[in-house]
Parts: C-alpha cells; structure tokens; sequence
C-alpha cells in the first residue's frame, strides 16, 4: 500500500501542482505600475563591468543619467539562460515602470519581441539584432568596419606576419569580427598568416570564460603570432592578461577602449588599440528620444561612417600608422572597399 | 515495537528538517554578511514565488529539471555517474529538431516521432559511454564528460548557415517545426503551462515502476549495491551498465523536448545549456526519490524565479546560486548526520537490550 500511495504522489506532486496552484492568486503583473523610472537595462552575460560589450552600455545609461537627469537600473544575464529567464528580467524592468527598456545583446530579440506586446506604452531596445515591433527600436553597429581597421593595424604591427583572431561564441555576430578582421588584414599585407579560432561553438559561455581565453591566446602565442584580436566580452580580459606576458607581443581590445579600462590598467602597455562599438552613444540617444517623447523605433544602424564604430588611438601606439589607417577609413566609408560581415 | 515506529518517523523528518533550518541559517548569515537584511529577502522571495504567474513559469522551468534529474538517478540507483546528461539532451534536441523541420506530418505522428528520435540519439549518445566502461573499462565519469565536448562540437560543425541550420539576424537556428509539432498547453492564467509537465510526469511514474517494481530494477538497484554480489546471483553486470546508460540517456533525450516542442519549435545558438548539470544537483536533492526529485525541481525554479526579483531589490545576484549550493550541501550532510545517529541509537539499544539480558540471566543464576 505504501509503494502504491508513492505511485500517485508522484504522479500528483507534478500535475496536480500544475493544474491546481497556477489557477489561483494574483498576478505579479497585477501589482505596480506608476511613471516612468528611467533606463531599464538589461545585460548580456558578463555584466556591467565586463570592460567591453556590456560596460559600453553601462556608459550610456551613466551619461544619461548625469546628462539628462533620469536615473536607471540594470540586471545581468546568468550563463546558459533560457528565453523564460530573459523574458522574466525584461518584464520585471518594464513592470517596475522602466522606460524605455534596453536588451544587451542578440539573444534578447526574441524575448525583447514578446514582452514589447504586452507594454506597448514602453519602448524597448535591442542592441546587435533586429526585432519587429512598434515600440522597438533596434540597434546594429558595422563590428566588420571597425574590425577591417583592426585587420590593417595588426598586419601592420605584426613582426612575424602572424596575426590572430578569438571569438568568444561561433556565432553570426561574432563571425562579422573574424570577417572584416580578416579581409583587412590581407588587404594590407597578402603575405600575412591570419589565424581563427573561437573558444566555443556553441555556448554562450564563451563570453563569459576568460580562463578559457587565456589559453587560446597562450596557443596562438607560442606558434608566434604576435597580434591578437579578442572579440569575446568579459573572456578577453583573460587573453589580454596572457598577451601582456610576452614582449612585443600586441592585444586589440573590443567594444570599449580597453586601454582606458581600469581593470585592465596592469595591461595596458600592450593594448594595441580597441575596435570600439558605440552602444553608450545608442543608448543615450534612445533614452534622450524617450525623455523627449518622441521614442526612437526601427532599426538604427551604427556604421564607421557615423562613427558608431571606431579605432581608438589611446596609449599612442599606432601613432606612426595613423596615415594608413585613416586611408583604410575612407575608402570603407567611401564604399571602394566593401567589407565582407561573413567569413 | 511502537516506540521504535515512532523514532523511525522522526528520523525520517529529522533529515529534511535539519537540512532547511541549516541551510536557512546559513543562507541569512551570508546575506547579513552583504550588509542587507534577510528576512526582507524571504517575505520577498515568498510574496513574489507565490504570485500566479510566478507558480505557471516554476513550473514550466522546473519540467526539464524533473526529466534531467530523471535521467541522472537512473545512472546514480546503479552506482554511475552519468555526467554526461548535458551532452545527451542537446544533441538528442539538435537531431530531433533537425527532422522535426524536415517533416510535415500530422501532429499524432509527428510529435512522438521527434521523441523517439531525441531519445534514440539520448540513448546512443550515452550508449557509447556505455561500452566504452564494458568493454575498454573507461570510467564513465571521463567518457560522458568528454562526450559533452564532442557532442557540443558536432552541434556547433552541424548548427552553421548552409548545413543543417538558417540564419535569422543574429540567431542560428534549425527550421522551425510546423504548427502540427506543438505541443498542448494547458491553458492558465495569465501564461499556459506546457503540456510537457505531464509527460514528466508519466516519466516520473515509468522510472518509480521499472526500478521498484520490476526484476530488472531490482537487478540495478542489486548491481548498484555491489556489483560482485549481483554477479554471483547470475546478474550480468555488463549488460546492465549498457542498459542503464541506454536509459539514462533516453531520459536524457527528452529533457530538451518542452522547449524544443514548447517554446523555440527550433533548436538555435540559444538553445539552453546546462540543464544536465542542474539534473545533477536535483536528483542529489531529491535522493533520487521520484517525488522528492519533483518537489526538488520546484524548488529550483522557485529559487530562480525568485532570484531574478531579489536582483531587482538590490541584493547580489550570486545569492541565489549560493542557496542553490547550500541546500544541496546541507541535505547531503543532513541525511549523512541523521543516518549516522541512527545508526548510533540503534546499536545503543541493541547493547542495552543485551545488557539487560545479561543481568537478568545473571540474577537467575544467583538465585538457583
């Protein structure tokens, strides 16, 4: 009899639970509302101080926070989420009254997509995907522009005409970085070795592993490639930390000028320079267009030519290249050289 | 007789007892310990966990827990670790999704032969872990964990524009499912629950059946205890790791069904990760108990379902993967403590009972 009691409790414990316990009380959504409280923000794993991808956003609500005097609030992503995790946090910022509400990050357009129905009075943003709706503005950036720059400044500096790329996640996105990195590489120098490779193929880890990092650029170290660029979020601190132990050897940093990164200070004798996405400027002028009321929504691209991506100059290490890489500058905005998103 | 019934039952509620207290304990001095106030953090986390539609998304996130734990015990009731879960479930999804957006047949054909075939490549996929413990005698400790890596890499060759997946801006995914491949929800307010929930369920109910009730579970559980002993009763031990690992990974195949069949109808570069290992701390949670396991799963999703609001109020993030932490250790140490007490107590009683004899006997002797 006991054995058999187990038998329908543990069909019970599961079913039951579904059927009965959702029917009844109230909604969390139910509870709240009010005005709006300013940027809601949304990052992609990592977080906030993640000194590339997630921290040029952060930058954006600082400024305006400051600037525009609307304060703000922002929530981090979990490594190996789900769509129901993302939704959850998304609708909790828009729930409290945040406005407008901004995803960090591609894998936010599904869910940005769904939850932007049930508010339509709030605008939300995603950054790096396009995603359909009235109230959502989203925002792309040229990566393979600025990354051909970063191509021409590696095949450049490199001694041994062996330059590297590490992505964090085999993905599209990321596959824009390796693409113009590697086109502008050998437009500079047909005789350069370019090498590729991602620290993950599929898991979102990869942004999110700078142990993993550090020894990807160890590898490409020791078969004496001497310019790495690491597209791959809070993971390049770690090949930065490892390409900072070997003389002459150069990092190129992502997304923020990692050369002015505090946490990165002790290494900033070899940041070469940074491909810098300008998800601050995005973010700022979305929330301006919200306090303005006149939302922005549709897609915005941020190209070199507008400046959404640039090259940073800061340390004045490609000083003496300057010249050519202005070169290399005007003729992608000029569209004489069209650069390739896919490798 | 009675007395002894009765300090049985209270060692059986000792065990989970002293575990939540401890670990409540615990958890309030860390959060102290971040300069905020705990007893804030509980009424927030109960006030928010209880809310309608909090219940339906514990729920749903709790389902492919309760089937990855699953998958998990059946490996653990026969002494394997079967780390490997992780690995199963996603390729098994992949390659269900692949055929899955292949086909357009009627839903009643269409939705079992995609779980057939994620739990085929389950079980393959820990099949090999399998034979290679059988036959090359590799731990399978070693060999599911090094699957994962190979199964997230023939995933990752696979998922690419042109081979078996599209683009769609930034996301890879496989083709999406026809309509006829979603599954039933069960309507609640204000979101469904997945109709999944029930075959976890049913699942549930196969895996208390086949290891309680049948000889073969018996043999498992047999090999489990030890593995010379089972062979001497003419169990074939071999073939038992090969069958349990099948199983295991069979379960495991259907871990990634209530989202593929639920939510993303495709399997994609955002397919959720990590779920085997989750399975992992589950199963050790519920003591590989079929409903100890559910009510485990539930609280997970509670706690990260909860943990996402204490985020929003100001307190770490982490503190919820620190709680998920603790109690697992707490309850491995409880029952560990309360089974070594009773243990204790037992054999206190027997010598007791045999002192006693011994005094009387003693008595009679004088007497005569």
């Amino acid at each position: 009899m006991r054995r058999v009691s187990k038998i329908t409790a543990a069909g019970v414990a599961t079913a039951a639970l579904a059927f009965t316990l959702s029917a009844c009380g109230e909604s969390s959504t139910e509870s709240g509302g009010g005005k709006s409280k300013g940027i809601g923000l949304a990052y992609d794993v990592g977080g906030r101080d993640d000194h590339s991808f997630n921290e040029s956003a952060a930058r954006g609500m600082d400024r305006a926070q400051k600037e525009l005097g609307i304060s703000g609030r922002d929530m981090t992503a979990k490594n190996g989420e789900t769509e129901a995790d993302r939704e959850q946090r998304l609708n909790s910022l828009a729930e409290a009254g945040y406005n407008p509400v901004i995803g960090v990050g591609f894998n936010y357009s599904k869910s940005i997509e769904k939850v932007a129905k049930d508010f339509p009075n709030t605008t939300f943003a995603v950054v790096d995907s396009v995603a359909p709706g009235k109230n959502i503005d989203s925002i792309t950036f040229g990566e393979h522009e600025g990354s051909y720059l970063a191509g021409v400044a590696a095949a450049l500096k490199s001694k041994n005409h062996k330059v590297g790329f590490i992505g964090g996640v085999n993905n599209a996105l990321i596959q824009k970085f390796q693409a113009g990195f590697e086109q502008g590489a050998k437009e500079t120098d047909p005789n350069v070795e370019v090498t590729s490779e991602y620290l993950y193929a599929n898991n979102d880890k990869g942004f999110n592993d700078p142990a993993a990092a550090k020894e990807k650029a160890k590898g490409m170290l020791d078969r004496g490639i001497d310019v790495i660029y690491t597209a791959a979020g809070l993971s390049g601190n770690g090949s930065i930390e490892a390409i900072a132990g070997q003389k002459d050897a150069w990092a190129i940093g992502v997304d923020s000028d990692q050369y002015q990164q505090p946490g990165l200070a002790k290494y900033k004798d070899h940041i070469l320079t940074s491909v810098v996405k300008n998800v601050d400027v995005a973010v700022f002028e979305l929330a301006k267009s919200v306090k303005d009321g006149k939302p922005l929504t549709g897609n915005h691209q941020y190209l070199l030519k507008d400046g959404g991506v640039s090259l940073s100059t800061s340390g004045g290490f490609i000083d003496d290249i300057k010249d050519k890489i202005e070169a290399a500058k005007q003729k992608v905005v000029s569209g004489q050289v069209k650069v390739k998103t896919a490798p | 007789m009675k007395t002894f019934d009765k300090n049985k039952l209270i060692l059986a509620v000792a065990a989970p007892v002293l575990a939540i207290v401890t670990a409540l304990v615990i958890t309030s001095a860390i959060i102290g310990a971040t300069g905020k106030d705990p007893f804030h953090a509980f009424q927030v986390m109960l006030d928010f966990g209880s809310k309608s539609d909090s219940q339906v998304w514990i729920i749903n996130k709790a389902t492919p827990y309760y089937l990855s734990a699953l998958a998990v015990a059946i490996g653990f009731r026969m002494n394997l670790f079967n780390i490997g879960v992780d690995g199963q479930y996603r390729i098994a999804a992949f390659f269900a999704a692949v055929v899955g957006g292949a086909l357009t047949l009627p839903g009643i054909i269409q939705i079992p032969l995609i779980i057939l075939v994620a739990m085929a490549v389950g079980a393959i996929w820990a099949g090999i872990a399998g034979l290679l413990k059988t036959t090359r005698n590799v731990n399978e400790v070693i060999s599911t964990i090094m699957l994962n890596a190979i199964g997230a890499s023939v995933i990752g060759y696979l998922l690419q524009d042109g081979r078996l997946a599209e683009k769609e801006g930034n996301l890879i995914h496989t083709p999406y499912l026809p309509d006829s491949a979603h599954f039933f929800e069960i309507p609640t307010q204000p979101k469904p629950v997945y109709g999944f929930v029930v075959i976890a369920a049913l699942a549930g109910v196969a895996y208390w059946y086949v290891l309680s009730r049948t000889r073969f579970g018996f043999d498992l559980r047999t090999v489990g205890r030890s593995e010379s002993a089972a062979q001497a009763s003419g169990v074939n031990v071999k073939r038992m790791v090969v069958t349990s690992m099948v199983l295991s990974g069979a379960m495991a195949g259907l871990v990634g069904m209530p989202t593929l069949l639920g939510v993303s109808y495709n399997y994609g570069t955002d397919f959720p990760t990590g779920i085997g290992f989750t399975g992992i701390a589950i199963a050790l949670l519920g003591r590989n108990n079929p409903v100890g396991m559910a009510l485990a799963a539930l609280l997970w999703g509670f706690l990260e379902r909860t943990g996402t609001q204490l985020e929003f109020e100001g307190y770490a993030q982490e503190i919820v993967g620190v709680m998920q932490g603790v109690i697992v250790l707490c309850v491995v140490i409880a029952y560990e403590v309360v089974r070594r007490y009773g243990l204790k107590a037992q054999q206190r009683k027997v010598g007791e009972e045999l002192a006693a004899q011994a005094r009387k006997s003693d008595k009679a002797e004088v007497s005569a």
